[in-house]
């Protein structure tokens, strides 16, 4: 599967995760986040960058409960909880926010 | 959920096969169930704590950056086989991450201590 | 001969069967590169061995499993190049499975 935008092509996996990690940018986010339905906010791109600097320094996309805990710690307890992860990404943070921050399926996540 | 006491148990080298990522994958998601997890090195195994794993020239992940997400999913309780680092000429000091050093007589007694045990 | 080992020399026999077989190369590549790693139980074998064998060993290889600051001495490591050079080399070579 492939997602075609501006002329480019990004390939995907059958969910719609993207294959290539390095060829994610803001555009293709952006798209992915319309197809899920999630109006991208500051406080959306914030959990997004989040990931992606978690992926770059661990190798892999945290599970949620994980995710949870380590926003906590970085962004303060009032982000760090399900509540307020699940209003940004109702689909769950995890895997959601995951798919648009162009990593994989967390592990853990079934 | 009942919470159960896993030990996995890693006794292959790494990048030679797929079994050591595999263990990380199933310790990482059987964490994320807040199961109670340990992870015992031993033989081979303990190559996988080595430091300083450059992959780029057999391109895959390597494992060192991953270690450090063990503690993100609460998973402290790392063992690893004396006699296996010996022979193999490491010390605790050339792992990545610190873990505890036990005879396999210990670990053996940790073995006996879970409700299941995987081997990778 | 040319013998290329990729597993384990603590994991499977391979090394002590390639050096029963008299002389010649051993290429270590994949996880046969642990053979060549300073302070491990394989050593003593490849230094008495020595005489009758050349041994080289895959610098990818090494490089990933974090050993390049502990490659023993008389061991020649070599890039890809290196490993088809070797192979054209040696009259025969036997990759031990």
């Amino acid at each position: 599967m492939a997602i075609e935008l501006n002329g480019k092509s990004y390939e995907t996996d059958e969910e719609g995760y993207l294959l290539n990690l390095g060829e994610w940018n803001e555009e293709v986010a952006a798209f992915l986040a319309q197809q899920e339905g999630v109006n991208m906010t500051d406080q959306h791109w914030e959990v997004i960058t989040f990931l992606r600097d978690y992926y770059n320094e661990f190798q892999i996309a945290p599970a949620v409960r994980v995710l949870t805990k380590a926003i906590g710690k970085k962004l303060g307890p009032e982000k760090g909880n399900s509540q307020y992860l699940y209003e940004l990404f109702p689909y769950g943070p995890a895997k959601q926010a995951c798919k648009i921050a162009g990593l994989p399926k967390p592990t853990g996540c079934v | 959920m009942t919470t159960k006491k896993f030990m996995f148990v890693n006794r292959k080298a790494p990048y030679g096969t797929i079994y050591a990522w595999e263990a990380l994958e199933v310790v990482l998601i059987a964490a994320a169930f807040e199961q109670d997890v340990s992870i015992a090195f031993l033989d081979d195994g303990v190559f996988q704590l080595k430091k300083g794993h450059q992959t780029k020239d057999i391109g895959v992940k390597a494992f060192e950056k991953t270690w450090g997400a063990l503690e993100d999913y609460d998973v402290t309780k790392l063992y690893v086989a004396q006699e296996s680092l010996a022979e193999r000429g490491l010390t605790a000091d050339d792992l990545a991450i610190p873990v505890e050093v036990l005879s396999r007589a210990d670990i053996g007694k940790k073995m006996e201590e879970q409700d299941v045990l995987l081997s990778f | 001969m040319l013998h290329i080992i990729n597993k384990s020399p603590y994991d499977r026999p391979a090394l002590d069967s390639a050096l029963q077989t008299g002389e010649g190369g051993i290429l270590f590549t994949e996880d046969g590169v642990y053979a060549i790693a300073k302070g491990g139980a394989a050593e003593a074998k490849i230094k008495a061995a020595q005489g009758k064998f050349k041994f080289y060993a895959l610098g990818a290889d090494i490089d990933a499993r974090g050993l390049s600051d502990r490659v023993m001495e008389g061991i020649s490591v070599v890039d890809y190049g290196g490993f088809v050079d070797l192979v054209a080399e040696y009259k025969t070579n036997q990759s031990w499975l």
